[in-house]
């Protein structure tokens, strides 16, 4: 007779077969015979955070820093509508997760029972896929199948969703079988004649572009070396999206900087003049392309995705190479060497008038500002942060908002997995629990979140986790008592009209930080500056930063909604001609 | 149609819209159609008709078979989102008026009446396959197979001959000859 296990042992036997070494969670009636096998097995660690939507965050700071797939632990009921925003956050931005919940024993389920709610119907748009195990023999097959489909192909969450009767249950364990097919579903489609036709498309073109994203990232740190090797060997200018930085170096010649609606002017021109854009693991985001018509009109386009469905999806494409970004970069170099095709030298001539004009948007200088000795502006912050700590392997996270704009053009990122922040679904509050996430997958590493004030009140309660755990978390708050961006799109659309955006009542974060158990400091004066940012990186424990900063500072450049790339505005001054009319005020 | 991007791609160009039949087989499991169905109105696509049964017992397969209307770039889209969901096996998608494909719905009328009248309204029913399921002296309830167009103008034309109820199914598809869809 084999021995038999409990579900709850099985979801630990499971997860150990995964090599899941954290679990971030919150326990609740639902889960606690889960929450009871705990203290059994050793090799996982138990992360307890202070609400289910920071241990989602916290899961994705650790996976998108790890590649590794992060795991979340929640009860039925409120346990798994909390984390629902995590789940959607995770959605958008392809970070694999894996939500464990609780839920109602069987023979409730359907009743209103107390703490029941329907969570796979809840969170079924918001995952990739999620199960209710209504039956202990198919726990661990469908447990290891979530963790297969979280991180096969596009990244992505998934829920499953245990009741506390099968929790109980009794069954043997059977390790998991390896390699099935899910339902047939390959993810390299791509042939040689598309490789073919792509490496053509290069040699012909006179204006090339690339833009990457986070594909990049998401396919290991083996695609950014590849594709930097790609991009030395074809001497293409590259640019990347919010998602995608740090796969290609931030400071290299080559990077034009962030593209899209904050990205630098010559990124953005390059977009909109080339005769041949190659996007590498991005999907065409409405960040990015600005008005669709009229989105880089003269180019050939190429796109490398490993999901299907994100080819044509906005942008239509004249070649496609559906697969994983290294597979497919790797091919184009292969056969690009084996062709012996010097592109470099070859293109030097082809493409040197290109490279003329990118230098000539480049004097513009639209990250440019004008700075202050009086205020600290908050673009300066960010640039005496980054220099102060560009020679440490420092992990950033942001919050959402004109602080995460400003992070995402003055901080330059040369490695991949070492940037995260909510893109696609824009969830403030994301940043200070990732870094509870980043710093437990790195807990050697310097952390620093580059913070708003509004946005980092939403999941304040987390420093209690960094606490308890001695995570050593920079919160760095660009505090302008403003919802700035919000505050921005009000000046720019609705006549200053400056609705329900400022803070009338903000803590004072010093005393914050102190309740806490961790060390406040504030920063009124630029002179400052340097010195409290290197006591925040000097102490040895979770720091709040309240960094004053002007509070009328302006996100720019921009492109306004409803305009296409080559119509930006680059600073205040040049807002009045390019105001927002007509169909662009209802853009979002 | 709604459209079923963002905000920033609402385009000057209008693509045409086609109907198209998207025939779908997935795991016979709690919650596929709501996944499905689910999809279909997450992303602002519509749904004209919808037929669904388990078609495979031994294997626990449904079929699921759609009607739905949009531009290429549109179908295009449902069927790589479709195909995304992990319990759908295949995706098959015809256009409406395709002669290689066979689409058949079918509708129930209960016609309440004279015998004059209910004779009449069985006559019209004549050339769609009627079945008379049910018979009494007042009453008649017809069954037929037809087109989707046919079945609207017959429910349309069967009032004079008192019409008081329709129950109609969505389409089902399958191709003409030895092809099987793979």
């Amino acid at each position: 007779m084999p021995k038999l296990f409990t579900g709850a042992e099985i979801v630990f036997k499971c997860l150990e077969d995964q090599d899941v070494e954290f679990i971030f969670g919150y326990p609740g009636g639902a889960v606690l015979p889960i929450y009871d096998e705990l203290k059994n097995h050793n090799s996982i660690k138990h992360i307890l955070v202070r609400h289910e939507q920071g241990a989602g965050h916290a899961a994705e700071g650790y996976a998108r820093s790890s590649g590794k797939p992060g795991v979340v632990l929640v009860t039925s009921g409120p346990g798994a509508t909390n984390v629902v925003t995590a789940l959607t956050d995770a959605y958008m931005d392809s970070v694999p997760l894996v939500c464990i919940s609780g839920q109602v024993p069987t023979h409730l389920i359907g009743t209103d029972a107390f703490q029941e709610c329907d969570t796979t119907g809840i969170t079924r748009p918001c995952t990739k896929h999620n199960w209710l195990v209504k039956d202990i023999r198919d726990l661990s097959k469908t447990l290891h199948e979530a963790f297969r489909v979280a991180t096969t192909g596009r990244p992505g969450p998934v829920l499953v969703d245990i009741p506390k009767d099968i929790q109980f249950a009794k069954i043997k364990y059977s390790k998991p079988k390896t390699k099935k097919k899910l339902n047939g579903k390959s993810i390299n489609y791509f042939s040689q004649k598309d490789i073919e036709s792509l490496i053509n498309l290069m040699n012909k073109s006179k204006k090339p572009v690339i833009y990457s994203g986070g594909g990049v990232i998401n396919s290991g740190p083996e695609a950014s070396n590849v594709l930097r090797e790609l991009v030395q060997l074809t001497g293409f200018p590259i640019t990347s999206t919010l998602q995608g930085l740090g796969a290609y170096p931030g400071d290299d010649n080559q990077f034009l900087g962030m593209l899209g609606m904050h990205g630098t002017y010559e990124a953005n021109n390059a977009m909109h003049d080339c005769d041949l854009l190659i996007n590498i693991g991005a999907r065409f985001d409405d960040r990015i392309t600005g008005k669709i018509d009229e989105f880089s009109p003269k180019s050939k386009k190429v796109h490398i995705d490993i999901d299907p469905s994100s080819i044509n999806k906005i942008i239509k494409v004249d070649l496609s190479l559906v697969g994983d970004v290294k597979n497919v970069l790797r091919g184009v170099i292969k056969t690009l060497k084996k062709k012996n095709l010097d592109l470099k030298k070859s293109n030097k001539q082809q493409i040197s008038k290109w490279w003329e004009q990118i230098q000539k948007w480049r004097t513009k200088n639209s990250l440019h500002f004008n700075n202050s000795d009086e205020t600290i502006k908050p673009q300066h912050a960010v640039q005496r942060l980054y220099e102060i700590t560009k020679h440490k392997d420092t992990f950033i996270t942001t919050e959402v908002g004109q602080h995460q704009m400003w992070a995402a053009q003055h901080y330059k990122f040369n490695k991949p997995n070492r940037w995260m922040t909510s893109g696609g679904l824009g969830t403030m509050g994301y940043g200070l629990p990732a870094a509870v996430g980043v710093q437990i997958a790195h807990p050697k590493k310097l952390v620093i979140d580059i913070a708003g004030e509004a946005s980092v009140l939403m999941t304040m309660q987390e420093m209690s986790t960094a606490v308890q755990y001695n995570l050593p978390i920079k919160i760095f708050i660009l505090n302008n008592q403003y919802m700035g961006m919000v505050r921005q799109w009000q000046e720019l659309l609705h006549e200053k009209n400056y609705s329900e955006s400022y803070s009338e009542a903000l803590p004072d974060f010093i005393k914050m930080a102190e309740a806490y158990g961790c060390k406040g400091i504030k920063a009124e004066k630029p002179n400052e500056l340097d010195e409290k940012i290197k006591e925040m990186i000097e102490f040895d424990g979770p720091v709040i930063f309240d960094c004053r900063v002007d509070p009328n500072e302006n996100c720019f450049p921009m492109i306004p909604s409803g305009k296409p790339h080559n119509q930006m505005i680059l600073g205040p001054s040049e807002k009045e001609e390019n105001k927002i009319t007509g169909k662009g005020k209802a853009l979002v | 149609m709604k459209s079923p991007k963002s905000a920033y791609s609402v385009s000057l160009k209008k693509e045409k819209s086609d109907t198209h039949i998207i025939v779908v087989w997935v795991d016979n499991e709690s919650g596929v159609l709501a996944r499905v169905v689910g999809l279909f109105s997450g992303r602002g696509y519509n749904i004209e008709s919808l037929a669904v049964a388990e078609v495979d017992a031994k294997r626990n397969i449904s079929r699921i078979t759609i009607v739905t209307t949009g531009t290429p770039q549109v179908i295009d889209q449902i069927k790589l989102q479709l195909k995304k969901l992990v319990p759908i096996h295949k995706v098959a998608d015809f256009k409406r008026n395709d002669k290689g494909v066979i689409f058949k719905e079918m509708a129930l009328f209960k016609i309440v009446g004279n015998t004059n009248k209910i004779k009449k309204a069985i006559n019209a029913c004549k050339k769609y396959n009627a079945v008379i399921l049910d018979k009494t002296k007042k009453s008649n309830v017809i069954q037929i197979t037809a087109l989707r167009r046919e079945i609207d103008k017959m429910a349309k034309n069967l009032k004079k001959f008192g019409l008081v109820s329709v129950s109609r199914t969505g389409a089902v598809a399958m191709t003409r000859g030895d092809k099987v869809f793979n």
